[in-house]
């Protein structure tokens, strides 16, 4: 097992510049994040004023820029080693260690207080745990050591939806768990598709993902299991109130479209041809997630442009 | 020869820059809490013994 990177470093003037600091908060991931968390809240029952809203979504976005600058202080080692990360900041020597750590404890810490004492506290202790699970649970326990790491870890990411749901309410309840649920069983055939395209690169950096542990065959019908589950799962929320006729229309539409893409990947098994379906079905699952809740978001902002108060009329 | 005042500059820049975007940061949070305070707030804002 890999020891992570995560040193103290001697005090150097720093070289970094703004953009170094905006990498370290993974803009990327972070706009999947903000867009669930969007719908969260939008499909929360309920008033919220937009400005609460507004702050609400810029806590949650920087409590997830917080766990990319903390998971990059931590994890430093392995994004050296991997083609995919090695132009990151702290890799490269243009943050040092210490700077990164800095900077995730200040966003984590600043992001839980200002939604704490702006929004509400259920969602601040909601951000807090996600962060705390995302870099204690995932970074630092299961990544290095255990195959199931995103499977658990992707509790994290699941997360969002239900910190928005909570910021317009003020409670956890059954509704936004589905949601939490959907991109829960979405995760891991998202990671694994990637990680069959990236083999080499998680064997380079010692990261035990499933097809380096397991082998590409069970890898690819772990992928097949999840995409189909994530496309049952997906069904589920209008029966907790969440969603109406065009959400379920476009859950199952969507869910055909994954499952069919996690299909190729299964049948094409090995070869240039399999890979090259695994990197189409990496790129089909961000799409479908979007594609799913803005669905949602669509079917709900059109409820409310009409003055109607519930789903479906 | 002048390859450290370069570096120098460069350094400079950057500091510069951070700086700047801390600024604008601490900036942005007063005012993101005085608009939160007065939407919080709201129409008690003159419910006040005078």
């Amino acid at each position: 097992m890999r020891q992570s990177g995560a040193t103290t470093d001697v005090a150097v003037p720093s070289s970094a510049d703004v953009g170094d600091f905006v990498a370290l908060m993974k803009p990327r991931v972070m706009s999947l994040v903000l867009f669930t968390a969007l719908v969260g809240l939008v499909v929360a029952p309920g008033a919220i004023h937009p400005l609460t809203a507004f702050t609400a979504l810029l806590c949650i976005a920087v409590g997830a820029g917080a766990s990319g600058a903390l998971n990059m202080w931590y994890d430093a080692d392995i994004d050296a080693a991997m083609q995919r990360t090695a132009s990151r900041p702290v890799p490269q020597g243009r943050v040092a260690p210490s700077e990164a750590l800095g900077f995730g404890i200040t966003l984590a810490g600043g992001s839980v207080a200002v939604m704490g004492v702006l929004v509400n506290w259920t969602a601040g202790a909601l951000l807090a745990l996600t962060i705390a699970f995302y870099i204690a649970v995932y970074t630092m326990w299961l990544k290095r050591r255990t195959p199931q790491n995103i499977v658990i870890g992707g509790a994290a990411g699941a997360l969002p939806p239900v910190i928005g749901w909570a910021a317009v309410t003020g409670s956890v309840e059954i509704a936004p768990a589905m949601l939490f649920l959907v991109i829960f069983t979405w995760t891991p055939a998202h990671f694994w598709a990637l990680a069959l395209v990236r083999k080499e690169d998680y064997e380079r950096a010692g990261v035990p993902m499933l097809p380096n542990v397991a082998g590409d065959d069970v890898t690819r019908r772990q992928i097949l299991f999840y995409a189909a589950l994530t496309g049952v799962i997906a069904l589920t929320p209008p029966a907790f109130g969440i969603g109406g006729l065009f959400y379920t229309v476009s859950a199952a539409v969507l869910g055909i479209v994954l499952v069919v893409a996690a299909w190729r990947v299964f049948a094409l098994g090995a070869g240039p041809a399999g890979k090259r379906a695994a990197g189409r079905l990496f790129g089909v699952s961000i799409i479908y997630l979007f594609a799913l809740f803005a669905a949602l978001l669509g079917e709900r902002v059109l409820a409310l442009a009409g003055g109607v108060s519930g789903w479906g009329g | 020869m002048n390859q450290p005042d370069d570096d120098q500059r460069e350094q400079e820049r950057r500091r510069r820059a951070r700086s700047i975007a801390i600024a604008v940061v601490l900036g942005g949070l007063v005012v993101l809490f005085f608009v939160m305070t007065l939407v919080r707030l709201g129409g008690n804002v003159a419910n006040r013994p005078l």
